[in-house]
């Protein structure tokens, strides 16, 4: 087979995991990163799941490899501090099957808290990492990956950048492997190998510098397909890597290239000929000086971060503009259109009928401290809800809400609570609570539970009842898990009931011990999820003006400044119904009720 | 051909870059397809990129290259209009979506866009995609309204349009978005 298609950089990323033969895939979802799995749970042939967190995710695909399957698991940057812990160990052990290990950074952060450059990951494990630079590589050095990972008996991070694995281009297909000696070998029962403990793993360390040593004899090697030496006008040269090399390419055609495809540990012998071939050497890395600084450390004389930006994505505008300020290029001036400077922002809002919008407007209204977490929620700290006050990491809301506590004492945590969503609370919000049980903290904790991971597009996570593959699965319980660990107040509300939510929350945040509160309502994207009204709209004769309905920031509803009333825009209305009931002087009317 | 999207979150544009993608690769072309995802649910800017030609490195278009700017909301258009090259067209739906700072009342929505377009000598062809939509018979034809605008002004043949949109748009769909794309090829 060899047919040809357009596919996302992830859709390529499970696409070479599938032709290599793997058989487990793991991951937590995370934006730009979570395709991966999603598409690979589409193979019938490789056994997939989402895990609670990136560290249970990467632990489960250790084992995997240990058992003898090839195996891969993908997270975003953040994910890998989460899994950070197995991750520098897993380096010592070595594998059985091939592990690789898919990180996607996001420079610019389009969808992230930070901006890491997870080669820094790399180069502490001491674990080889590939960079592909378009769809077609993602899915060959997915299938290099394992290769390199059983020969060189090291796990293998694939790092993606969001224009990578977000970007569609064309890909030729080939059929999975047939080599059943590859696809599963033997469980690997070796306890000197794979019980890091002291004596173990002071053998293990040597082998990983000999190892590194190995890789480097590998990559210099260009029969190895790692390195893509391109001489044309030696004048300049450009040492790049991933998307960087094709944004440089459009930018300067004619330049002689030194593409990285494993961009940690380096080739330094042929990296060294290529510097001396050249004129004058430019390295354009996203992020990061880290190819600069390693070849300036040989001696040899490169200019990147001297005149490339360290922060944010490159882009092919960057580095013409870097390239001309720098005497470079000749300008070529490109004409743009501008209407207006200073046009009204559009960011990122909570879907109309979230019934996130309930529990924010109640925690505004009664003007608490909230520690907020990491998903859709985090939307609820922009005007007009600005209902949190903090978002650090995931699952980072319990654990603040104590710290609120541990600093400011009993009566300040009666003025505070944690936010923190379903699939956030599994990944690593339980541990929080079980510190505020043990160490008698008096915070309340409230889950917002709408069954699903939602903010990265959809994902099935312990509340939602089903598996990655679509199978049913046990639902856990939030009460029954609360009453466990030892908290007496576990309350469920709904979260469209602002009275009752109101009343809850003031009693619990009095408490004199700590609270579980769980606001419970799908999604309004599931399918089939179904709202109490249809057609509402603003009686005019009734409506004052007042804007208190604006204050939940729904998008179906708006002011109109002509006619000083508020508008229901009917084709974003999903008739949640909560302006319903914010409103005081009953001016939103429903025509008709559905039973 | 340098064409970027312009969107509201929710509107479409993702199936629109599909279609596009399908259509370069059936006449045989390099194609690269690039957006931004995660937040495009919830109601953000969103863009997608989508070039295509003999050979395309950078999956992103450049500022001031686009040959088409396709705006599927007026301000969106206003917003990414810098990314036209000259003389390129910006072919946007005069629908207006208020972002959240209108909504609440901090700023007000630009009355101006498009008198102030003409007055930049921008190539502009406004169309009421949503109005043709509702039209057609499903309001979240927006997107194949416009893409039959873009086919209309662009030199590939209306069957490879008609062709990439079959081979994309999922099959209980297709007609009405058939239908969505005729009433977009026949403006003027
Ligand atoms: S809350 Fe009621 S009265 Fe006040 S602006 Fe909204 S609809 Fe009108
Ligand atoms: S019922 Fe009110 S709050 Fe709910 S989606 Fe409609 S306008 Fe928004």
């Amino acid at each position: 087979m060899s047919k040809k298609e357009l596919l996302l950089g992830n859709f390529a990323v499970a696409r070479g995991a599938y032709e290599a033969g793997a058989t487990v895939a793991t991951a937590y979802p995370g934006t730009p990163s979570t395709e991966i799995t999603e598409y690979i749970a589409q193979y019938d042939k490789i056994n997939s799941e989402w895990s609670t967190n990136e560290k249970v995710a990467l632990e489960v695909a250790i084992g995997a490899s240990i058992a003898g399957s090839r195996s891969i698991v993908s997270m975003k940057h953040v994910g890998l501090n989460v899994a950070a812990d197995p991750f520098m160990t897993v380096t010592y052990t070595g594998v059985n099957s091939g592990l690789v290990i898919a990180v996607a950074d996001d420079p610019s952060m389009h969808s992230s808290q930070n901006e890491q450059d997870t080669r820094y990951f790399g180069m502490a494990g001491k674990c080889p990492v590939l960079e592909p630079s378009n769809s077609q590589e993602c899915k060959d050095y997915t299938k290099m990956a394992f290769e390199i990972s059983e020969k060189f008996d090291t796990p293998v991070i694939l790092r993606l950048t969001t224009r990578i694995s977000h970007s569609q281009s064309i890909v030729s297909l080939e059929d999975r492997i047939t080599d059943e000696e590859i696809i599963s070998r033997p469980y690997d029962k070796n306890p000197d190998k794979y019980i890091s403990a002291p004596a173990n793993a002071r053998k293990r360390r040597v082998i990983i510098e000999e190892r590194l040593g190995k890789l480097q004899e590998f990559t210099n090697n260009p029969e190895n397909n790692l390195i893509n030496v391109e001489y044309n006008d030696k004048a300049i040269g450009i040492i790049t890597s991933g998307a960087s090399y094709q944004y440089a390419k459009e930018v300067c055609p004619n330049a002689s290239f030194f593409k990285l495809g494993m961009v940690y540990p380096l080739p330094k012998e042929a990296i060294t000929e290529f510097v001396n071939n050249c004129d004058k050497v430019y390295v354009i890395e996203e992020l990061e000086p880290i190819f600069e600084k390693e070849i300036k450390s040989w001696g040899l004389y490169v200019i990147g971060k001297e005149i490339f930006p360290t922060i944010g994505e490159l882009s092919p505008e960057i580095i013409r503009t870097c390239l001309k300020e720098a005497g470079e290029l000749e300008s070529k001036s490109l004409v743009t259109y501008e209407v207006q400077e200073d046009l009204p922002v559009r960011p990122p809002v909570l879907c109309p009928g979230c019934h996130h919008r309930g529990p924010f407007y109640i925690l505004k209204k009664l003007k608490l401290n909230v520690s907020g977490d990491i998903g859709c929620y985090t939307l609820g700290g922009v005007p007009p809800l600005s209902a949190i006050d903090t978002t650090i990491c995931m699952g980072a809301s319990i654990g603040m809400a104590h710290g609120f506590e541990m600093a400011k004492g009993k009566e300040f945590a009666k003025k505070s609570v944690a936010v923190i969503g379903d699939s956030t609370f599994w990944h690593s919000g339980v541990t929080g609570l079980i510190d505020i049980v043990y160490n008698k903290g008096n915070s309340t904790v409230i889950v917002l539970d709408n069954s699903i991971t939602a903010m990265t597009g959809h994902q099935e996570n312990p509340s939602t009842g089903k598996t990655l593959k679509g199978d049913m699965a046990p639902q856990i319980d939030f009460v029954a898990l609360g009453k466990a660990i030892g908290i007496k107040r576990v309350v469920e509300v709904d979260a469209y009931d602002l009275e009752k939510l109101e009343e809850v929350i003031k009693t619990e945040v009095n408490a004199e011990e700590p609270s579980l509160i769980i606001t419970k309502r799908p999604c309004i994207l599931i399918k089939g999820v179904k709202f109490e009204y249809k057609d509402l709209q603003v009686n005019s004769e009734k409506c004052n003006g007042c804007k208190l309905c604006l204050r939940i920031g729904c998008p179906a509803i708006s002011f109109n400044n002509e006619t000083k009333k508020a508008e229901i825009n009917k084709s974003l209305c999903v008739g949640c119904g909560l302006c319903v009931d914010v409103c005081k002087r009953s001016a939103i009317e429903l025509k008709e009720k559905k039973d | 051909m340098n064409i970027l999207i312009a969107a509201v979150g929710g509107q479409g544009a993702v199936l629109a870059s599909k279609v596009l993608g399908k259509l370069a690769q059936n006449i045989g072309k390099d194609v690269k397809v690039s957006e931004v995802h995660g937040m495009s649910q919830r109601g953000g800017s969103v863009v997608a990129h989508v070039k295509f030609g003999d050979k395309i490195y950078s999956p992103v278009v450049e500022r001031g290259s686009a040959d088409i700017v396709l705006a599927f909301e007026l301000l969106e258009g206003a917003r990414y209009v810098d990314y036209l090259k000259e003389n390129g067209i910006l072919i946007s739906n005069t629908q207006k979506i208020n972002p959240m700072p209108v909504i609440i009342g901090a700023v007000d929505y630009p009355e101006d866009i498009k008198q102030k377009m003409a007055e930049k000598n921008i190539n502009t062809k406004f169309v009421d995609a949503l109005d043709l939509a509702k039209e057609s018979g499903n309001i979240k034809t927006v997107n194949t309204v416009l893409i039959g605008l873009l086919a209309k002004n662009s030199p590939i043949a209306k069957e490879e349009w008609v062709k990439a949109i079959k081979e994309t748009v999922p099959e209980r769909f297709l007609d009405v978005n058939l239908k969505a794309f005729e009433m977009g090829y026949n403006l003027n």
